[in-house]
């Protein structure tokens, strides 16, 4: 930065946060026309709705196979790290200080770890004078109020380094502006839920095709990975996971007979291929007499509870109406048995097993 | 490596993706070529068919050249000429 005050007329350089969604696009988009040197981060927490899940489900491949965040850094023409926070993160999703929304989303500790790191890290080669966010006061319930925009300015340490062109002018001017490094009234005041002003800008831009992810940028805000991730925890007795833990709850139906197992039954030929690549670290099921689902068992599970487990993964094979369904049973050891099992039935299928609704 | 002045085109860093689903295979690539110097290639294999997207995509934006991209059946492959 001093760098920078010497040789005043250097372009400063802003580290814009970028989701993959249209509100950290616009905010980059606003301040990069301005003459920053607008470089993105993004963070990879393991809990992304970006990535993963197209590439396991088939149907999904079609629809989205570009990574949204490196299409917005395409689209503006900025750089973009992409950084791995998987274990660093965990911290913010087991022990967040503002607790959480919803579900089991920490946003507040999650925006204010983003920003920190950003501000912090070595993943820009050069420093840079201010972070960038697309927050807008309203917008989300929890994380983005008229009370938390401090809390995150303040406990990040970027303090008034933190700019939020999209709502800057509710609130009070920033480094960047008092100094003049960006001009304030060309700055927006949107706030609320109303998402009208972002389309309407995002057009004057020409933006269009950007992705619009509901309810947020991450699986923790959604229900159903949300319980299951909470059924992880109940289960085991330890509010702990791994990277291979919250892959695994993407993936599959999750049913749990008993506490002390569960069964994650692949739903087509894309999560039966991704659950295979399991195979070494759990007992599994395939089917054998007909086209079915690869079945990874997560637990203790005991013989007896092998056959009910045989029999929910006929229930969803394509002999789930034929009397006896031939199942295979691998252990991680390499050792496998054949069980012949009646499907269970879907009256037999307890409602409450299903994990995550 | 001969005394010519021919700019070495094979990869002299390899970097194995296979298994990772996106972004890690990007990631991995960003971190690695980090560690290179200009001019130098790496070769990147990876087996989630989100790479054929993602890696040219991130090449372009870091102004990387990507020098070849190949489909074989277990996997893919990419020569990146780092900037
Ligand atoms: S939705 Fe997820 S990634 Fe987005 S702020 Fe909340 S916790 Fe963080």
């Amino acid at each position: 930065m001093e760098m920078h005050d010497k040789k005043a007329n250097l372009p400063r350089r802003a580290a814009a946060l970028i989701s993959g969604g249209l509100d950290s696009m616009l905010a980059a988009k606003v301040v990069l026309d301005q003459g920053v040197d607008v470089e993105g981060v993004n963070f990879f927490t393991g809990f992304c709705v970006e990535g993963h899940t197209h590439a396991i489900r088939k149907k999904d491949r079609s629809r989205q196979k570009r990574n949204n965040a490196l299409w917005v850094a395409e689209q503006l023409g900025i750089k973009l790290h992409i950084v791995d926070v998987i274990d660093e993160y965990k911290d913010i999703v087991l022990n967040p200080k503002h607790g959480y929304g919803a579900n089991l989303n920490p946003c507040l500790d999650c925006k204010i770890f983003m920003v920190n790191k950003a501000l912090t890290q070595d993943v820009l080669d050069r420093g840079f004078d201010f972070v960038i966010t697309g927050e807008v006061i309203g917008q989300r319930p929890k994380s983005q109020r008229a009370d938390t925009m401090p809390v995150i300015a303040r406990e990040s340490g970027a303090g008034d380094r933190l700019l939020r062109p999209l709502c800057a002018l509710n609130l009070p001017p920033t480094l960047p502006e008092r100094e003049g490094w960006v001009d304030r009234d060309k700055l927006f005041g949107f706030h609320g839920r109303d998402r009208k002003p972002q389309m309407a800008l995002a057009e004057s831009f020409g933006f269009s095709d950007y992705a619009q992810p509901a309810g947020g940028c991450c699986f923790l805000t959604d229900e159903r990975y949300a319980g299951k991730l909470a059924d992880l925890w109940q289960s085991r007795g330890v509010r702990d996971y791994d990277f291979d833990d919250i892959m695994l709850l993407k993936v599959g139906r999750h049913i749990r007979p008993a506490p002390h197992y569960k069964l994650i039954v692949g739903r087509e030929e894309g999560e039966n291929n991704f659950l295979s690549g399991y195979r070494w670290r759990f007992v599994y099921l395939d089917t054998v007499s007909h086209t079915g689902p690869l079945t990874l068992v997560d637990g203790e599970p005991t013989d007896a509870d092998l056959v009910l487990a045989a029999r929910i993964a006929a229930r969803y094979s394509q002999g789930r109406s034929a009397s006896e369904v031939s199942v295979n049973v691998h252990h991680p050891s390499g050792a496998r048995r054949e069980l012949r099992v009646a499907p269970l039935l879907p009256t037999e299928l307890e409602p409450a097993w299903h994990v995550g609704g | 490596m001969s005394g010519a002045r021919n700019p070495p085109r094979a990869p002299g860093t390899r970097l194995d993706a296979r298994g990772l689903l996106c972004p890690l295979p990007v990631i991995r690539t960003q971190d690695k070529i980090r560690t290179l110097k200009s001019g130098e290639v790496l070769e990147v294999v990876a087996t989630d068919p989100g790479v054929l997207h993602d890696i040219p995509a991130w090449c372009r934006v870091h102004g990387h050249r990507l020098l070849m991209s190949e489909q074989r059946n277990d996997g893919f492959r990419f020569h990146i000429e780092v900037a």
